[in-house]
């Protein structure tokens, strides 16, 4: 998912690492085989393969019945007030186990209408408990292509739905990420190294509910807080993470916290000002260094 | 075959025949608007609701000549961004009209600039139709100044205001209540013009276009929604898609009008109708009939799901730009070597346009900033 890869000689001897199109495809496959009740639904999923391949060969091997292609439809109204209200609105009588995959964040050159839709749960190519409750999964456009981490590629994998993950422990200041950022704020980690700045990497990878409870007990640690994301700061994850550590931990804080978000703009197409309109990562080098009063 | 030469300025041509007997020096047919060529679209219009227009249509030399330059530059330009983008100097999605050029120069020869234009992705040549120059438009694919958008939009979001062009538009159908609102305007300005709204067969699903639709019926806007129906909705065909695919009578209440969208006279003909009908009777719909050679966009190679049989048959019967080289050559207009020579024309002129646009600087950095407020207030 992110851009680290780890190679690691399995059991019978060959090496395991497959890109995050590959990871999708394997769990769409696992959680059908697994399970006859479930079935995939889309725009080009089936014969097409996927719109950017991620049903490859889904057709193929579970037929027409459970792998539907869909007219195009209009879908945003009915995730928000049918699919992620109707169990609360019936008391728990109405279950929804859908899981909303697709596509989200930048990729390049898409231009403004390609490049910011909402987006509520971050996860990996990982299983999902979507027993009663519907969840969305989004993977990020353009690391579709980037390396998916060796634990996925266990078939029992399972992502807990609400937990952040410690991608690397530090000492001086805690970054937050979600996708694609958080393989950034990998890399301005390394750069912070050297600079003599143990910076802490969080990979938040649920939204919604977002895991409080980690982010709190880490900054209480380092004491010093950088959020890093795509989307607008504005009703952003980083000002809702600000929220929270100003209300949990603010004694605990020895800066201001430090929010990395992309240019309050539609994005533009020409490459310079695209670059110009995410975050990237000096940006984040430099808010961490800020933020460590450097 | 013998040539006979003359100087236009001392024949004039047979009173009410083709000029078939006469060879003319090439400049002369393309100034050439007074002769009569009497044309018939490849087949009949079908109607819904509506009694179709005829099939027979009148043209000139020059008209002739005019579609084929404008459909070669269209499939040249086309082609050559298709280069461009496999040199990675176009970015991001890139959907190229080749094929269906006949549409866009059809339904240009029918209307004026003050009549509106708005349609997809699919853009380029529509732009081109609209009075755009090949250099804005390659400017803007490579993202720079000198494009069209100035760069900031890119492959979908062209646009040229002036020419009464409205974009350029990536969310598949939202175009649609977008150009009946043009009409809205256009009615509400009292203005004797029409707006032509363009989508795909895979947006005609659209619920948002049904709900247009029926304002735009319910409120007799001059809008004429043209469903370019390439038969694929991306990877999806239309069979596959569409328990209707009959776009032409899927707007129930509203009139139809089923053209060959590879017939430039067809398009012609349908679109002068419809902007006569929706002046006085509210809503119509066209069902072009046509086709892409490339895939949906530049990462689609389009032959995963129709045969590359099918796609030279379609080339070899029914080519917008075969057509009329046939008819220029049947009624000795022009040689074959005259319009090969127009075709190498075009093309140096699209390389001149592709090097002059590579010469263009990529925006300013300030420019991120610009447009999203008035007068740029407030952005931080």
């Amino acid at each position: 998912m992110l851009g680290v890869t780890r190679h690691i000689v399995a059991g019978r001897g060959f090496a395991a690492s497959m890109t995050v199109l590959d990871a999708l495809n394997s769990a769409l496959d696992e959680e059908m085989s697994a399970d006859p009740k479930v079935s995939l639904m889309g725009e080009e999923v089936g014969e097409y393969q996927g719109a950017y391949k991620i049903s490859k060969g889904l057709l193929d091997k579970y037929g027409p019945d459970r792998v539907c292609d869909t007219p195009i439809n209009e879908a945003m109204d009915h995730i928000i007030n049918s699919a992620a209200k109707s169990n609360y609105m019936s008391a728990g009588m109405i279950s929804v186990p859908v899981v909303f995959r697709g596509p989200n964040g930048a990729a390049a050159g898409v231009g403004a209408q390609h490049s910011r839709l909402c987006y509520i749960n971050d996860g990996g190519p990982e299983r999902r408990d979507a027993d009663e409750l519907p969840c969305m999964a989004v993977s990020f456009k353009s690391l579709t292509w980037g390396k998916a981490t060796a634990e996925a590629l266990d078939s029992s994998f399972c992502l807990p739905i609400g937990k952040a993950k410690i991608e690397h422990e530090g000492k001086d200041v805690t970054i937050t990420a979600f996708s694609k950022m958080a393989g950034y704020a990998l890399e301005a980690a390394e750069i912070l190294e050297k600079d003599g700045i143990s910076a802490e990497v969080i990979n938040l990878r649920s939204i919604r509910p977002l895991d409080r409870t980690t982010i709190n007990t880490y900054v209480r640690k380092t004491n010093r807080l950088v959020s890093v994301e795509e989307g607008f700061a504005q009703h952003g994850v980083g000002a809702e993470i600000c929220a929270s550590v100003g209300e949990e931990s603010f004694e605990y804080l020895d800066a201001p916290v430090e929010s990395i978000s992309g240019a309050d703009v539609p994005t533009p197409y020409a490459p310079n000002i695209e670059r110009m309109a995410f975050p990237q990562v000096e940006d984040i080098v430099r808010a961490t260094k800020r933020a460590c009063y450097r | 075959m013998s040539l006979i030469h003359r100087s236009s300025s001392l024949l004039k041509p047979l009173a009410a025949g083709p000029a078939s007997l006469l060879r003319r020096p090439f400049s002369s047919a393309t100034d050439d608007d007074a002769t009569k060529i009497t044309v018939e679209t490849s087949v009949p219009f079908t109607g819904h609701r509506i009694d179709p227009p005829p099939r027979t249509i009148d043209t000139t030399p020059k008209e002739l000549m005019t579609f084929f330059v404008d459909m070669a530059r269209m499939r040249r330009m086309e082609i050559a961004a298709d280069s461009l983008y496999k040199s990675k100097l176009i970015r991001g999605f890139c959907h190229l009209y080749d094929g269906q050029e006949a549409v866009a120069v059809g339904m240009e020869a029918a209307i004026t600039r003050k009549d509106c234009i708005i349609t997809a992705y699919r853009d380029h040549c529509i732009f081109l139709g609209r009075g755009g120059t090949l250099l804005e438009a390659f400017a803007e694919l490579m993202g720079r100044k000198a494009g069209c958008s100035k760069g900031k939009g890119g492959s979908m979001h062209f646009y040229k205001k002036n020419g009464g062009f409205y974009g350029g538009h990536g969310i598949v159908g939202a175009q649609v209540p977008l150009g009946c609102g043009l009409a809205f305007a256009q009615k509400y300005s009292k203005e004797d013009h029409v707006t032509f709204a363009l989508y795909g067969d895979g947006a005609a699903n659209q619920g948002q276009l049904f709900e247009a639709l029926n304002m735009a019926a319910l409120w007799d806007l001059p809008a004429i929604l043209v469903c370019e129906n390439n038969h694929y909705g991306m990877g999806t065909a239309e069979w596959r898609a569409a328990k209707s695919p009959a776009y032409y009578k899927r707007g129930d209440y509203v009139p139809g009008l089923k053209v060959d969208g590879m017939d430039v006279f067809a398009v012609k003909q349908a679109c002068k109708f419809a902007k006569e009908h929706v002046l006085k009777n509210g809503p119509i719909i066209l069902e072009m009939d046509t086709y892409r050679y490339h895939g949906h966009s530049m990462s689609d190679p389009g032959s995963t799901y129709r045969t590359r049989d099918e796609i030279s048959g379609v080339r070899q019967e029914r080519d917008p730009i075969e057509r009329i080289r046939k008819l220029i050559l049947s009624h000795d207009i022009a040689t074959e070597k005259e319009l090969k020579d127009i075709e190498k024309e075009v093309r140096k002129e699209v390389d001149e346009a592709i090097s002059q646009a590579k010469e263009s600087p990529m925006p300013e950095p300030s420019e991120l900033f610009t447009n999203v407020y008035v007068k740029d207030h407030g952005v931080e």
